[in-house]
């Protein structure tokens, strides 16, 4: 068990915006919860920037929260985390650059567009990190035990 | 002012799809915005609708219609606002109220330009009322894109959404628009053809005459053992013939279609030039120098190979075909059938193997490009590598990326070897049908040994020509491609088009310049709205603000290398739009922040706006720019080479010479673009000298960041967010103590904590 940091307080205001109270009463208004390794470890590492970017707050992990912080952080990481997790491609307009490729994700059914073969990122010898055109990053945990058409179509790419 | 404001641009009819679940009430649509994330963030489509009601147009809703037709309201007060933010490639829409954030709806940065329109629809709705806003009226303003079926709006002439040059991809049909630069050459092109068909049949000769020589000459040999010499002798005499004269038509053909191939592709090569620096500055933004450059240098070349080799070629062994085709069918219809018939089958194989291959090859390439990567990353940096005795580590990266190359060329190779084999067994067994049908029709005396022999030639040498016949699909998709990138920027009308009737200014120009109620929208962006301002002949002006006030699109615009989007620019009371656009330019003398030296000499840059200056002008402008003395401690004096590959000069001297260059066009109106801020403060005194010789007697537009440069302007204008804010000179504007006399000061304290640090 970690320690428990409770020297903060973080609360969410009318307009939407998250509030961090330090322990010696400084405010600062518009904070984000950044996590720093999304992808590589995502439950560990977190950090409490202020609407400049800087740093306020460094926490290792949710259990070190009280109840009521790691509801908002929870809430606010569901807010701005975007890497829907592709299960399946389903079809693909062409094999040449730019192809438009229909997907099925974890947040359901969409389209992405690959612009060049550069965006699709080895992350480790099974996971790919797949930016569309948008800047929208989606992730393949497993190209490994994808079914076989989505394997051909990533092998094509890669 | 506030109805000249620029209205907000009309959503078209909604998609049937919507209005259908929408349904009819009471509500009046006003704006819409198809969004595709819902609250969970999970992909789905959803309406946000902007509406109000027909009998009380004072109170808005805003309601978000889901694909199961649940229809959620909310209303809008006068103090609602909405809010646009986006964090990795997710944007999100808050709406706030009085009362704080009501509501946040998420959308991919996809549509972000639709949903930024909506923004500024949703805030501009009591005007949207004004405009009577009906369904129909609005068809005839918006064309959607034909690509991805958003709006275009009235003042684009592209997708605001996607990029339709790069979405469509490539048809062979593009190849079709090189007629164009074909047509002018259509004589030598029919008779490159009749040489092809000719040499083609001179070709097809020999076998054609062994048949006779072995059915008339060497079977009759067999049996009699009296050989016909004077037979032969004319047949071997005919073959000779028959072969000179493929080699000579070949040789006329080849040389021929070769020129206009040239031609073709140079010809191709300019207009693409020409047209591109025609083109705005616009278009210059958005696309990469080495893009630009290997579609004019290597595209047009790569069109060119593939017109005077692979499609010669290809057409060359149709002919082929259809003349062997043509003769086989002659001698004996049913040979000539069995012969023919796995020709297509045999063809598809090759066909197939090849694609197979294709993709292994690129795999290969990319995968090599990986290889290349390492040695990239590993040999600039080797100073890093070693400092932190990483030596191993590094090798072994290259060693992975090795290990990978291999095992993909592995795989390309299992197929790449059978592939030749494949090809050979393929003929092969082709021929042993025809030898196998050939002797069974030999041996039931329905053809000659001649007529056997004869198929045999005609048919292997046509095998011979299978794979490379196999290759066109794939020289053709490249060549198609390649051709859809140059006809790209061919077909790319410029944005600020050349005005059809224009107005002819008078021989004095006097440099008055009146901007009406000017607004730039980059995109859906404004970047600059709502410009009044009268700039008297002779005036200098001072444009001040923050980067990203609109200063320099401010510049453009007068120089219209854009059009503006409303509202009016005149020089001397004609609008710059009915101006030709050379002569317009010619008004204009220019001094960038960084000056841009063409390869040459110095004399050729100082003269680049006026080719024909005489030696004691280009002096004379030089002396006048302070120029004269560093250019003649060059070794070469004003022949001393400079730009990319020349002289290297510093940035105060570079700077001089483009001043210079301004200096000798004697332009009527000066803009100066931070001409000073990339040097230091000694040598901008320098240039300061040389520019107050400049701006004498001339309108002038200078743009600093270092405010104390513009203290001798007459006026200053002050920027921001695209609007004027403030008017005046030096004095008036720090007596105003307003956001000048800000920066003013700001800069002040900044110098002076410099100067107290040393």
């Amino acid at each position: 068990m970690k320690d428990l940091i409770i020297n903060f307080i973080l609360e969410k205001d009318i307009l939407g915006n998250i509030r961090l109270v330090l322990a010696d009463g400084q405010s600062h208004n518009q904070v984000r919860i950044i996590r720093a390794f999304p992808i590589s470890n995502p439950e560990n590492g977190f950090s409490i920037v202020n609407q400049d970017g800087h740093e306020l707050v460094w926490f290792e992990s949710f259990d070190q929260l009280s109840a009521e912080n790691q509801q908002i952080v929870h809430s606010s990481l569901e807010q701005i985390e975007f890497i829907p997790v592709i299960s399946k491609i389903t079809s693909l307009n062409t094999y040449a650059l730019p192809s438009i490729w229909d997907i099925e994700t974890d947040r359901g059914m969409t389209k992405l567009k690959l612009k060049t073969e550069q965006d699709i990122r080895r992350v480790s010898s099974e996971a790919l990190l797949i930016t569309d055109a948008n800047g929208i990053q989606y992730l393949i945990k497993n190209r490994k035990t994808l079914d076989k058409f989505s394997k051909k179509v990533l092998d094509r790419f890669m | 002012m506030d109805h000249l404001r620029p209205l907000p641009n009309i959503t078209p009819p909604i998609h049937p799809h919507w209005r259908e679940k929408v349904g009819t009430t009471s509500k009046m649509l006003l704006a819409w915005v198809e969004i595709d994330l819902n609250n969970i963030l999970h992909f789905e489509k959803l309406l946000l609708s902007l509406s109000t009601q027909s009998d009380n147009s004072s109170s808005f809703y805003i309601s978000q219609t889901d694909e199961n037709g649940v229809i959620t309201d909310w209303p809008i007060q006068d103090d609602s606002s909405l809010k646009l933010t986006d964090h990795a490639g997710v944007g999100h829409l808050s709406l706030y109220g009085s009362q704080g954030l009501i509501q946040t709806w998420h959308y991919t940065l996809a549509i972000n330009s639709l949903v930024t329109q909506f923004k500024d629809q949703f805030h501009e709705r009591h005007l949207l009322i004004e405009k009577k806003y009906t369904q129909e009226a609005s068809e005839a303003y918006v064309t959607t894109c034909p690509n991805c079926q958003s709006p275009i709006p009235p003042e684009q002439s592209v997708c605001i959404v996607c990029d339709p040059e790069t979405e469509i991809p490539p048809s062979t049909l593009t190849l079709l628009k090189l007629w164009r630069f074909a047509k002018p050459y259509k004589k030598d092109l029919i008779l490159g053809f009749i040489l092809t068909l000719l040499s083609t049949a001179a070709t097809l000769v020999p076998p054609y005459i062994s048949m006779p020589l072995m059915d008339d000459v060497l079977i009759p040999f067999q049996t009699t053992h009296v050989m016909n010499y004077e037979l032969a002798g004319l047949y071997l005499g005919s073959l000779l013939l028959a072969a000179l004269f493929a080699w000579g038509l070949g040789w006329w053909k080849t040389y021929i279609l070769a020129l206009v191939s040239e031609r073709i592709g140079m010809e191709l090569r300019t207009k693409t030039f020409e047209h591109l620096i025609h083109l705005s500055l616009e278009y210059f933004g958005a696309k990469r120098t080495g893009d630009l450059m290997a579609r004019i240098g290597n595209e047009t070349d790569r069109i060119c190979i593939f017109l005077s080799l692979h499609l010669l070629d290809f057409l060359t062994d149709m002919l082929m075909l259809f003349m062997t085709a043509a003769i086989l069918i002659s001698i004996d219809p049913l040979l000539a059938l069995v012969t023919l018939l796995p020709l297509p089958f045999i063809a598809w194989m090759i066909h197939f193997v090849r694609d197979k291959l294709r993709y292994g090859f690129e795999k290969v390439d990319r995968n090599w490009s990986e290889v290349n990567n390492v040695l990239s990353d590993t040999i600039p940096g080797i100073r890093v590598v070693k400092a932190f005795a990483q030596e191993d580590r590094e090798n072994q990266r290259f060693i992975t990326a090795n290990q990978r190359n291999l095992e993909v060329n592995d795989r390309v190779n299992r197929i790449w070897s059978s592939f030749a084999p494949t090809v050979t067994l393929l003929t092969e067994v082709g021929l042993l049908v025809v030898w196998g049908f050939g002797i069974y029709q030999v041996a039931h005396d329905h053809i000659t040994v001649g007529v056997l022999t004869a198929f045999l030639a005609y048919i292997s040498r046509f095998y011979g020509r299978m794979d490379s016949m196999s290759r066109i699909v794939s020289h053709t998709q490249k060549a198609a491609a390649g051709a859809k990138r140059v006809f790209d920027i061919l077909d790319h009308e410029s944005s600020v088009p050349d005005t059809k009737n224009p107005v002819a200014l008078p021989n004095q120009i006097r440099g008055q310049i009146d901007l009406t109620n000017v607004g730039f929208r980059y995109g859906n962006r404004a970047v600059t709205k709502n410009i009044n301002l009268q700039i008297q002949p002779g005036e200098m002006i001072g444009l001040v603000g923050h980067s990203g006030s609109g200063k320099s699109t401010l510049v453009n615009l007068i120089c219209r290398f854009y059009d503006v989007s409303e509202g009016s620019v005149k020089i001397d009371g004609v609008d710059v739009r009915n101006i030709d656009t050379k002569e317009l330019r010619q008004l204009f003398g220019m001094v960038l922040q960084e000056p841009f030296l063409f390869f040459g000499t110095i004399a050729e840059n100082i003269a680049y706006g006026k080719s024909h200056a005489t030696r004691t002008e280009i002096v004379q402008a030089a002396k006048a720019a302070n120029a004269h003395d560093f250019i003649l401690r060059l070794p070469l004096g004003y022949d001393s080479l400079v730009g990319e590959r020349g002289q290297s000069l510093s940035g105060g001297e570079r700077q001089r010479i483009s001043i210079a260059r301004a200096l000798l066009i004697d332009p009527k109106i000066l803009i100066l673009d931070e001409a000073t801020s990339s040097v230091d403060t000694t040598t901008e005194k320098e240039i300061q000298k040389a520019l107050d010789n400049l701006v004498k007697g001339r309108t002038t537009l200078a743009i600093a960041h270092r405010l104390s440069t513009l203290r001798k302007a007459d006026r200053l204008i002050v920027l921001d967010k695209g609007e004027i804010i403030e008017v005046g000179n030096h004095a008036e504007l720090m007596a105003a103590e307003g956001t000048y006399y800000q920066l003013y000061e700001a800069q002040a304290r900044h110098a002076a904590e410099i100067a107290e640090s040393i």
